[in-house]
């Protein structure tokens, strides 16, 4: 009984019902788009450090899991070595410079990021080869690049450095490519550390100095040992800092500030889908007040009546979400590189799971008011 | 055979000195095949019995009995089961759900019962082609006009066979030609189909299709006439003084009322 009336009404009112389910479905691209951004931006500041082989990060201590600020010397990673437990250490150094395209376009930053052949820190290539060699000319670049400079194994890239007044040029040769593992918004190119040292600005190295990078990537004999390790770490080697991925991506500069932003922007729009789908519903409501009088007069249970509107509102609102939801996947498969948005599937999982949740939410009140409804108002009384 | 019961019926309104007893002490009973018509003054009790007759009010005191049970003591949630099943309505307005056409809303009854088939769509057809709605059948009743949508209204009243049809006011909103035509129908359908009716009505032309005519005061029976021609006497007085104003002040006059003597008219 309740599915045929309430079908009935959509189908009846079709125009009505479909002015609703489509404001449903800009709402639902909407808050799917910014699901998406958060996501997409977030990975692009993330995805080397949410993606290394190594479960400990290790900074110079009082630097607040600043990648720019701290420095990490080999006598810190020979210490690091001998620690029990330990399974692996890796030097890894970042910084950014510019890759001049083989066609003539403009330039691109990318994340110039130095990693020790064979050591945690050397992401994992999925064409090509490893880096191997300690010192030399062999980068691995990701797909990051790829996407935005069509570059192959075997192909060379042009890095361009400014070093003070002076702009340098290096040329490196692709060995492999692994996977997005973009860091600070930046596609990345991984060289040899030593070879990293020598390209990177402000290199004001004497020579003979210390091989001095930003941070180590610890890799452990047991995984779960983690948050023992650290502190065990922070004990035994003098001046470091030692955190998780998570915590230190969660560092990065703006991560935070800029996940909560958007985040909040979700959740407005998603307040607002709420307000609105309610509020239809409950106008609708209000209007049918006589003819839900009627109804229970004629015989017709509260469950029967409330489970009509229910099945109603839901059914609006996954039709909204859905034609949102394909309109935004549509759009989104068609946006270029560039743009940092994506839309994984748990992301967009939750969010749609969300979005369904519109519906009940704003028809609650409508339910409350269509279970006070008299039958006595039939006869003009109540 | 008694298909309606009401014993010694009283409603109360209210409590303490804000009290109405708006029906006092009433019974009244009515067969199978009988078409009562309930009047009186406006304020007299008429919808409050209506509304207790229909299972939609619990009486303060008294039982109301149809189909050997009293529905003053069950539940709401029984209530509202029961009214489905044994009692048909035709109310004043907004009888019909606007986005189901006509031969939908009379279907509806059958449907919450659980008999909607092949004959009884087919019984629900031949209704409303019997109420003149043949070519009616798709339109919803926002193309209807007033009288053919009382007239499906009426067709829902009765098409699960339920023990008593009531109807409250049902001719208020059509002209004199369209509530004959309506009652007329209705009374004749009551009469064939067996059924217990009972209309309140403030327009005593229309009693003319009654076969009792009960007459509230200040929440009791004040008179109860069966007499064939009295009815008839009382509906034509009526007809001469154009239905509605039969009513004075809104009671109506009826031949020898001890009223007419106090009103002066
Ligand atoms: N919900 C209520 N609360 C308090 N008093 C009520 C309520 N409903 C009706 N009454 C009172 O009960 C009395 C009977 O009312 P009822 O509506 O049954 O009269 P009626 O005969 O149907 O009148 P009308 O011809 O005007 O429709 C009136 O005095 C009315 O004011
Ligand atoms: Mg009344």
């Amino acid at each position: 009984m309740s599915y045929y009336l309430a079908l009935k009404e959509v189908w009846r009112n079709k125009g009505r019902f479909l002015l609703i389910a489509s404001v449903v479905a800009l709402i639902t691209t909407l808050v799917l788009f910014i699901a998406a951004l958060a996501e997409g931006l977030a990975s692009a500041n993330r995805e080397y450090i949410e993606k290394l082989n190594g479960e400990l990060l290790v900074f110079q201590d009082g630097t607040q899991l600043s990648t720019t600020a701290s420095r990490i010397g080999r006598q810190r990673i020979a210490e690091l070595r001998r620690v029990e437990g330990v399974e692996a250490v890796g030097q890894v150094g970042f910084t950014t410079v510019k890759v001049v395209p083989p066609d003539g376009g403009a330039d691109i930053n990318v994340a110039f990021i130095g990693v020790e052949p064979g050591m945690p820190g050397e992401p994992p290539v999925i064409a090509g080869q490893q880096i191997e060699r300690e010192r030399g000319n062999n980068v691995i670049v990701d797909e990051g690049l790829v996407a935005r400079l069509g570059t192959k194994v075997g192909d060379t890239i042009r890095l361009k450095v400014t070093q003070g007044t002076q702009e340098e040029f290096y040329d490196l040769n692709v060995v492999g490519i692994t996977d997005r593992r973009q860091y600070f918004f930046q596609p990345a190119v991984f060289a040899p550390l030593i070879t990293w040292d020598k390209i990177r600005p402000d290199s004001s190295n004497a020579p003979n100095a210390e091989l001095v990078s930003n941070i180590a990537v610890v890799k452990l004999r047991d995984p779960a040992s983690q948050a023992a390790m650290a502190k065990k770490i922070e004990q035994e080697v003098k001046d470091v800092e030692v955190a998780d991925r998570r915590t230190t991506w969660e560092a990065l500069p703006g991560y935070a500030a800029q996940q909560s932003t958007l985040t909040t922007q979700q959740f407005f729009t998603f307040f607002i889908g709420v307000l609105v789908v309610g509020g239809f519903f409950q106008i609708q409501t209000l209007q049918k007040v006589a003819q839900i009088g009627m109804l229970k007069a004629i015989g017709l249970s509260n469950w029967t009546v409330s489970w009509t509107a229910i099945i109603q509102i839901v059914t609006v609102n996954a039709i909204g979400v859905a034609i949102g939801a394909i309109g935004t996947l549509a759009l989104t498969s068609n946006f270029p590189v560039t743009v940092p948005i994506m839309l994984t599937g748990t992301t967009a999982f939750a969010s749609v799971l969300a979005l369904l949740a519109i519906g009940p939410l704003g028809g609650i009140v409508s339910v409350f008011v269509l279970l006070r409804i008299e039958p006595l108002r039939a006869l003009g009384m109540a | 055979m008694i298909a309606l019961e009401a014993i010694n019926v009283t409603k109360i309104y209210g409590t303490g000195a804000n009290a109405v007893t708006a029906v006092n002490d009433v019974s009244l009973s009515i067969r199978r095949g009988e078409f009562v018509g309930l009047v009186g003054p406006s304020g007299s009790g008429k919808t409050t019995m209506l509304a207790m007759l229909a299972g939609l009010l619990k009486p303060t005191h008294g039982q109301i009995i149809i189909a050997d049970k009293d529905i003053g003591r069950m539940s709401e949630g029984k209530r509202t089961k029961f009214r489905g099943q044994y009692i048909g309505f035709a109310f004043q307005a907004n009888n019909l759900v606007p986005y189901l056409n006509a031969q939908e809303n009379v279907e509806l009854l059958l449907r919450l019962n659980g008999k909607l088939n092949r004959q009884s769509r087919q019984r629900a057809r031949e209704l409303l082609e019997r109420l003149g709605l043949g070519d009616r059948l798709k339109n919803r009743p926002g193309q209807l006009s007033g009288g053919q949508q009382q007239r499906v209204a009426i067709a829902r009243a009765l098409i699960h066979e339920p023990e008593v049809v009531l109807a409250d006011e049902p001719t208020a909103s059509l002209d004199t030609e369209r509530a004959h035509q309506v009652v007329q129908t209705f009374a004749e359908l009551i009469h064939e189909q067996n059924r217990a009716g009972i209309m309140v009505t403030h327009d005593l032309r229309m009693c003319k299709y009654t076969d009792r005519v009960i007459q509230m005061m200040d929440g009791r029976i004040s008179r109860v006439i069966t007499d064939r021609r009295e009815i008839l006497r009382l509906a034509g007085a009526a007809d001469e003084l154009d239905g509605h104003a039969a009513a004075v002040n809104g009671v109506p006059v009826l031949a020898g009322d001890p009223l007419v003597a106090v009103k002066g008219i």
